[in-house]
């Protein structure tokens, strides 16, 4: 947490908002692996899951295809 | 959504699908050759011959069918499909679907039963005494009983049934029995003598099953007009031979893309496990490029259960997902659970190979070996690379690099 007030207090505004977020009970948005939300419901964390992989599988050759197709 | 598709008649394959008069088997799938195929394909095939009379027992007949005696094509190529290892044969009825918006037609044999049947690589003398019984009686009483009737619309039957908690893959409870109050009256005012009319009426009620060859027929009936449509990426047809996965789409005609089939995870018949399963197969997924099967999953919380896909919330979870993968929603077939939302339809490969999402096929699962049967039920995905290969080759088509 030192770190991170630390780096904030460097940065600017954007940051400083981070100041305190976990002194406060957490409710998380898990976006992608799916694994994180389960540990967190596990561990009984107020947690919901968005379902979020790359587009096309990473494969940015790919992804330019389907941007071209429409997709 | 706009085909009108209605079952016209029954007819010996032969009579509707020319190729038949040689000696050719129609499988499910796309094409393969014999050395490819698995076990339970294999063991339809030997039994298929010797029901043609082609050979006089099993060994003779996989012997023929090894050193070329006989010629493979997939049902797709003749507007067919089959469930399962798909076959069909010259002397086998096949129900006839006419989709009276576009003037096509399909085919697609009787459902046999559950268990030890040829659609799951059953091929015993008792598989055999069932598709003649078949063959003499209930196709050319059906036909009788629907040339009578003048047809039967279809498309009504699927928005009762997913009202009735069908999915119309693995669960065609309430559309059989819709569909056998339809033609009953037809059967009895065609019925040679009454015993013959009781066994038929017997077979049908009896089989949970019957609407799902009615259900693919209709299916492939709405899809094939929907093929040669320029720039559009719309699936036409899923299918598997038990081997490959292949999908063909609408603005690339006839091509298949195929990858290797997946391992079904389901629920096993006592006595029966993963280590007994055949890879994924048959034509049976027509079903799911029109939006029934496993994309109205949410409509069928039973066949979650039967199919070890989970609780009814996961039957509604599975419904969703797929709707992100298709182009829109139908409002002639809606799902009660949804707040009547029209069920996912039509599926976009751009979609499919964006998101990673693959489609969800409900399914039965045949035992690898031939000559056993249906061991289970389950849920199977498309494979990715179908997807991805069609994105390339649309691509292609189209000049965008």
């Amino acid at each position: 947490m030192s770190s991170v007030r630390k780096e904030s207090a460097e940065t600017g505004s954007v940051s400083r908002r981070s100041v305190g977020l976990l002194d406060s009970p957490v409710e998380v948005v898990n976006v992608g692996l799916e694994g994180f939300y389960q540990e967190l419901k596990l561990a009984g964390v107020p947690v919901v899951h968005v379902s979020w992989s790359p587009p096309a599988n990473g494969d940015p050759k790919m992804a330019d295809i389907l941007s071209k197709l429409g997709a | 959504m706009s085909g009108n598709p209605v079952w016209i008649d029954v007819l010996p394959a032969e009579k509707v699908i020319p190729v038949l008069k040689d000696k050719v088997v129609l499988h499910a799938g796309p094409p393969i050759s014999w050395e490819r195929m698995c076990g339970p394909l294999k063991g339809a095939i030997a039994g298929a011959i010797v029901f043609e009379k082609w050979a006089p027992d099993l060994a003779t007949a996989t012997e023929m069918a090894a050193g070329g005696g006989v010629t493979f094509h997939p049902n797709h190529h003749f507007g067919a499909v089959g469930p399962m290892t798909g076959i069909t044969t010259r002397s086998m009825p096949v129900m006839v679907v006419e989709n009276r918006t576009f003037k096509n037609r399909s085919f697609c044999t009787l459902n046999e039963g559950l268990g030890k049947v040829m659609r799951f690589g059953g091929n015993d003398q008792e598989v055999l005494n069932r598709l003649a019984w078949m063959r003499d009686v209930l196709g050319p009483d059906l036909g009788s009983a629907v040339r009578a009737a003048g047809g039967i619309e279809l498309k009504g039957f699927i928005g009762r049934g997913l009202s009735m908690g069908d999915e119309m893959h693995q669960r065609n409870v309430a559309c059989t029995s819709l569909i056998l109050r339809a033609i009953a009256p037809w059967l009895a005012r065609t019925a040679k003598d009454t015993n013959r009319l009781a066994e038929v009426l017997a077979s049908i009620g009896a089989n949970d099953q019957f609407f799902l060859n009615v259900a693919m027929a209709m299916g492939k009936a709405i899809m094939d007009p929907v093929k040669g449509i320029e720039g559009s990426s719309v699936v036409t047809a899923m299918c598997r031979n038990g081997t490959d996965f292949g999908i063909r789409v609408s603005a690339t005609g006839d091509q298949w893309f195929v990858a290797p089939v997946e391992m079904p995870e389901g629920l096993y018949f006592a006595g029966y496990g993963p280590a007994d399963a055949n890879p994924d197969m048959g034509d049976s997924a027509i079903v799911e490029t029109i939006g029934v099967g496993g994309f109205a999953m949410a409509a069928s919380p039973a066949v979650a259960g039967f199919v070890g896909a989970g609780s009814a919330s996961s039957a509604l979870a599975f419904t969703r997902t797929m709707s992100q993968i298709v182009v829109g929603e139908n409002p002639q077939w809606t799902i009660p659970a949804l707040d009547f939302a029209g069920v996912p339809t039509g599926i976009d490969i751009r979609l499919v190979a964006d998101t990673g999402i693959a489609p969800v096929i409900n399914t039965g699962i045949a035992h690898k070996e031939a000559g056993v049967g249906q061991v289970g039920a389950g849920v199977v995905r498309a494979p990715l690379d179908c997807f991805i290969h069609a994105a390339r080759a649309l691509s292609n088509k189209l000049g965008v690099q």
